[in-house]
């Protein structure tokens, strides 16, 4: 390979007109490096440029400013057929007026290969995506989780250098959805090549990849292993955005080392051992964020650091766990607790008013600033 | 009855259908069974319907007439087998051309920006506000001698110093040619377009993506998903063009005489509706035997229009 990285993006940014005239940047300024064979996954909600970061990878929009390198080599107005990377559209974009087989050879044909080799590889690729025999339908005679595979087989067929993947899981049902999560895992593993996928799905990201980039309003807002975000997101939006969040106010009493001592006014309390991923300053403001699964809730009689009481408000079961809101002197909590045993005794669940105590470890608990 | 009526999806669709199947079986199963009964008569002497079984109405089409220059009981005369080929040929030529002007035009106006498409669409839909006759003696203004086609030649002419005698353009098989394609043009551009505006962007850049350039993207993509648009814009206009007798008449003088022509004169200067229906039978069968082998080669294209 004749780069580290076989996508590159440099600041990049994408600015369009809006029908009202304005300029608004559809990608902000976005730097990633996308290793070799890797499942790279951009992550986030409609309009955080997602979307038009892979169409820029792709070549179907160039950049406004910034450059976009494939291979090392930096990609200026290269148009889309001179690029060593395939798609898979969200809409699958197959030919309707094409069969399944012809669909796969298109590509091939038109980078002129002949018919024995055309006939061998959409044979293999047939084989791939498991749709042997298939060849001779249209495209709308198949169910739409065949047709993906179509679109799949399609890209692949080229042997491109990487795999560029729009929602290409939208639009089917749940069920379909995770085996087909886990066949593409399978797959891209399978052929070592790099797959870039964009997906607001953040299960199917934290599933598929081996790294996210979680953007939001055109800016990656951070990227790393699908633990790093979780375990340890660098900021709010990330922490709310990727799983569930507490979110708590507080201010720096003191650092030692990577440590720091936090008072939470909601709490009435001083949390010592925090540790810290960014930079802070003794006396700040910041944001103190906790998981609901990292909460545990402790024994009636429990004593020893880190415990405090609540009142409960709520609690929702739902089947695998149980969800208790409390009121944490006025800021409302979430806790969930898993169904380790049967809940069948109407007794065993917590009711409206019942004081408990709540269990926080220093190290699941996170320190970020306000925004 | 009414109890059925609102449980049965078929009984609706009968009720639906009644008022216009009606009206078609009063108004063309019936005037046609008229028209090939009257098409094996023959003709009284002051122009009237003989009602009888003959074929030589169809035998003097075919060209065997019975009315001989020099005493023979029978001869062959392929006038009207002519007039046949030439509206054939015309119709054919004004197809080709219109597919010609108006898949660029449609192809435009799809690929344009959303706001402009319904400006475009309402200026080729501008001309047929105007009467179909009051367009075509439009351009007998612009093509005759004293035309305004020859006045501004004529006066680049003179500008450049060049001699120019005007140019003899009416009353010429082309003459009828441009005003075929001017009068239908719109009804090839509209289903062009809608076809055309149903291609989802996507399949361009799914063509771009697997390498095909712009051309490749065209013909391997484009074009094929148009068909449909082709086609029903090709049956829209080839059959009225074969049947229309307007624009021959007042372009094509008495030097482009086409079938419209021939049935209409029968009717009205000869007086012989035998002849006449049967000429309008001829019309038909070659009109649909036309039309049935090009929709079987190209289809009605609803595959596609139902994807």
């Amino acid at each position: 390979m004749a780069s580290e990285f076989a996508v590159e993006l440099r600041d990049v940014v994408k600015r369009f007109v809006t029908p009202e005239g304005n300029e608004i940047a559809a990608v902000d300024h976005v730097t990633m490096q996308i290793r070799n064979g890797e499942f790279f996954s951009m992550l986030g909600s409609s309009g955080c440029g997602k979307t038009t970061s892979l169409r820029m990878i792709a070549g179907f929009e160039w950049p406004s400013d910034g450059e976009v390198y494939i291979e090392g080599k930096p990609m200026g107005h290269t148009p889309p057929f001179q690029r060593k990377v395939n798609t898979v559209f969200q809409s699958y974009a197959l030919f309707q007026h094409m069969t399944v087989y012809q669909n796969i050879a298109f590509g091939l044909e038109m980078e002129g290969a002949g018919p024995d080799e055309i006939k061998k590889r959409v044979g293999r690729a047939l084989e791939m995506v498991q749709l042997t025999g298939m060849e001779r339908r249209k495209p709308r005679q198949l169910s739409g989780g065949q047709q993906q595979r179509v679109a799949v087989a399609r890209a692949l067929v080229k042997t491109p250098d990487v795999l560029l993947l729009d929602e290409p899981l939208g639009a089917l049902d749940l069920k379909l959805r995770k085996e087909m999560q886990l066949e593409l895992k399978a797959l891209q593993q399978q052929l070592g090549i790099t797959f870039i996928y964009v997906t607001h799905d953040q299960e199917e990201a934290l599933t598929m990849s081996d790294r996210i980039a979680v953007m939001s309003k055109g800016r990656v807002q951070q990227l790393a292993t699908p633990v790093e975000i979780y375990e340890r997101p660098t900021n709010k939006f990330v922490a709310d955005f990727i799983g569930e969040s507490n979110f708590m106010e507080g201010k720096i009493k003191s650092i030692a080392k990577d440590e720091a001592k936090v008072f939470v006014p909601s709490l009435n309390k001083e949390i010592s051992g925090l540790p810290m991923s960014q930079d802070f300053v003794n006396g700040e403001e910041v944001v103190v964020s906790i998981r609901p699964e990292k909460i545990r809730i402790a024994e009636p009689a429990a004593k020893g650091e880190g415990l405090f009481k609540v009142q409960v408000l709520n609690s929702v079961y739902i089947g695998s766990d149980t969800h208790v809101y409390v009121d944490a002197n006025g800021l409302r909590l979430k806790v969930m607790e898993q169904n380790r045993i049967s809940r069948l005794d109407p007794s065993s669940f917590y009711s409206k008013g019942q004081e408990i105590t709540l269990y926080l470890l220093p190290e699941n608990t996170l320190i970020l600033k306000k925004d | 009855m009414l109890q059925r009526l609102r449980e049965s999806k078929s009984a609706q669709g009968t009720v639906l259908a009644l008022p216009t199947t009606l009206w078609l079986f009063v108004l063309l199963i019936i005037p046609l069974i008229l028209t090939l009964i009257i098409s094996f008569g023959k003709r009284s002497p002051d122009g009237d319907v003989i009602y009888s079984f003959t074929f030589e109405n169809y035998t003097r089409l075919a060209g065997f007439s019975t009315d001989c220059p020099d005493g023979q009981a029978t001869c062959f005369d392929p006038l009207y087998l002519n007039i046949l080929m030439r509206s054939l040929t015309l119709a054919f030529n004004t197809t080709a051309v219109v597919i010609m002007m108006a898949y660029p035009l449609a192809y435009f106006i799809a690929r344009a920006h959303p706001k402009r498409r319904t400006m475009f669409l309402f200026m080729v839909l501008i001309p047929l506000w105007t009467n179909f006759v009051i367009r075509v003696y439009a351009w007998m203004m612009l093509l005759r001698k004293e035309g305004a086609i020859n006045i501004v030649i004529g006066w680049l002419a003179n500008l450049l110093h060049i001699p120019f005698t005007p140019l003899e353009m009416l009353y010429t098989p082309g003459a009828v040619l441009v005003g075929m394609v001017y009068e239908f043009l719109p009804f090839m551009i509209l289903p062009i377009y809608t076809s055309l505006e149903k291609i989802d962007n996507s399949l361009y850049e799914a063509a771009a993506d697997l390498g095909a350039n712009a051309f490749r993207t065209f013909l391997r993509v484009t074009l094929p998903l148009s068909m449909p648009g082709v086609v029903a814009g090709t049956i829209l206009v080839f059959i009225p063009v074969m049947g229309t007798f307007v624009v021959s008449d007042i372009l094509g003088g008495r030097q482009v005489i086409l079938v419209g022509n021939l049935i209409q004169r029968q009717f009205l200067d000869a007086r012989d509706p035998t002849f006449g229906s049967a000429a309008s039978l001829i019309l038909m069968v070659l009109t649909l035997i036309v039309t049935y082998f090009y929709t079987r080669k190209f289809g009605f294209g609803e595959e596609i229009i139902a994807a």
